[in-house]
């Protein structure tokens, strides 16, 4: 078994399991914050067990950052490893005629993915764990008691018209890698079969609904803060 | 029809190549490629010059022994067919058509757009076969019932010619295509199927050997392919090889 991690197919297959997972979270990071447009209560109790429940915190959360690390590492080990089995390149070259663009750039909008993850840890995650880890309040109540302080920070975060357009911009890379990637993972498995096409059309609508939808979240809480 | 013709001239695979123009005249859209080329070659011949290299023999899409990018394409801009099968009415008069090698490390040029490919046979020999008993008790392949369309599947995938246009489209210069395609050939046969752990493991190592580039399934080998293999054999291969793994 341990062979499989080692052949061209093995890394194809570690990055597609990995991807699953990451879709997989992507979804309930979406379920979550829409509760922020639809019921800001109901999103600060969700918010506040999320951020203090232990199986989230130390046993997910780990797992969650293992993903993420391990598919931009492995995604660029790839990269690197299939740029140099071809030293010379074409003079001419007609990509478009037989790919998508977004299969053949799913590097540049997963590096741009990378960067938008940095600005977005930076937003959020590690004040979150200065607050908790570091003064040590896993209250997630607001300084003056009133109530808990995450739909209120989540509002604050997204004022800057700047912050709006580059979340904006991260998330359609978001949209033009998972339009190659969500299928691409299945194939990478071996899932190619009667289904594919149906398979195909919900994930363009997956791909597509959910970027847009975290889109429409930024922009509802700057036009409503 | 009047063309110019970009065509990468390579000494040998140890001097460093370019692109040379080269004008045609009088080119009938009925030729094929490899007419056209011939032509070229009688008149680079009779000014004494050198002949372009190029792979070719059957001239008639079964042999995989032609290749050619041709304006950013393996075997050209029309589809399903090799090289040999490409027709000048596919061209406009006055174009500049861009020839290369297929281009891959694992595909090293020999002479101007001659390519090694002996890859290939590597991984065929890796495992592309079934070891048959030929004592005299051979059990006569007919009176194995398969399925219509398991027959079909295999027959498809049997269709790979292994010229190499899969690597060549691929971003990657992966052979995955090809790989998938021998694998699946017969491990939709019963025949095939006593020797399949080893076999997927071994040509996907032999594969991996030769230092194709990783598959990331952006599909251009498919659309590419001259016989229409279909992306499917890669996923059975990717199959295959998780089953082989659990089973060793």
């Amino acid at each position: 078994m341990s062979d499989i991690l080692k052949s061209s197919i093995g890394r194809k297959i570690a990055m597609a399991i990995s991807a699953f997972f990451l879709m997989f979270f992507i979804l309930q990071h979406f379920a979550i914050n829409i509760l922020s447009v639809l019921d800001p209560n109901l999103f600060n109790e969700v918010s506040h067990f999320m951020g203090t429940n232990p199986l989230v915190q130390f046993v997910l959360q780990p797992i969650l950052i293992f993903g993420v690390i391990f598919h931009f590492a492995m995604g660029f080990i790839l990269e690197f490893k299939n740029k140099s089995s071809r030293s010379v390149s074409y003079a001419k070259n007609n990509g478009n005629a037989n790919s998508s663009w977004m299969s053949r750039n799913m590097i540049y909008s997963g590096g741009f993915i990378l960067v938008f993850l940095v600005i977005h840890f930076i937003d959020f995650w590690i004040p979150e764990l200065n607050i908790k880890y570091v003064v040590g309040d896993s209250s997630g109540l607001l300084e003056d008691g009133s109530g808990y302080r995450y739909f209120e920070e989540l509002q604050h975060k997204f004022v800057p018209l700047w912050r709006v357009a580059l979340y904006c911009i991260g998330f359609v890379f978001l949209s033009l890698h998972l339009l190659h990637g969500f299928n691409s993972a299945f194939q990478s498995i071996g899932a190619n079969n009667k289904y594919t096409n149906s398979l195909k059309g919900f994930g363009k609508a997956y791909s597509i609904l959910i970027p847009l939808g975290f889109i429409i979240i930024a922009l509802f809480h700057h036009l409503n803060h | 029809m009047n063309l110019t013709l970009q065509i990468w001239r390579q000494e040998s695979a140890k001097v460093k190549g370019k692109i040379v123009e080269y004008p045609v005249q009088d080119i009938s859209p009925d030729m094929s490629f490899l007419e056209m080329l011939d032509i070229l070659n009688v008149r680079l011949i009779t000014d004494g010059d050198t002949p372009v290299a190029f792979d070719h023999d059957c001239r008639e899409g079964i042999c995989g022994s032609c290749s050619l990018y041709i304006n950013g394409e393996a075997h050209g801009p029309d589809r399903r067919v090799t090289t040999c099968q490409l027709h000048m009415r596919k061209f406009k008069d006055g174009d500049t058509i861009f020839i290369e090698p297929f281009r891959a490390d694992a595909f090293p040029v020999i002479k101007d757009l001659i390519v090694d490919r002996s890859a290939f046979d590597r991984i065929q020999h890796a495992g592309g076969f079934i070891s048959v008993n030929t004592s005299g008790n051979t059990q006569d392949g007919n009176s194995i019932p398969i399925s219509k369309h398991d027959a079909d599947q295999a027959m498809d995938a049997a269709t790979c010619i292994g010229c190499g246009a899969c690597v060549a489209s691929c971003k990657n210069s992966s052979a995955m295509l090809f790989v998938g395609a021998k694998v699946s050939q017969y491990a939709l046969l019963p025949q095939g199927q006593i020797e399949a752990t080893d076999r997927v493991q071994n040509m996907v190592s032999q594969m991996d050997l030769e230092g194709f580039g990783n598959c990331t399934n952006t599909g251009a080998c498919e659309v590419e392919c001259p016989k229409g293999i279909s992306l499917e054999n890669i996923a059975r291969m990717n199959r295959e090889l998780i089953k082989a793994s659990i089973k060793s």
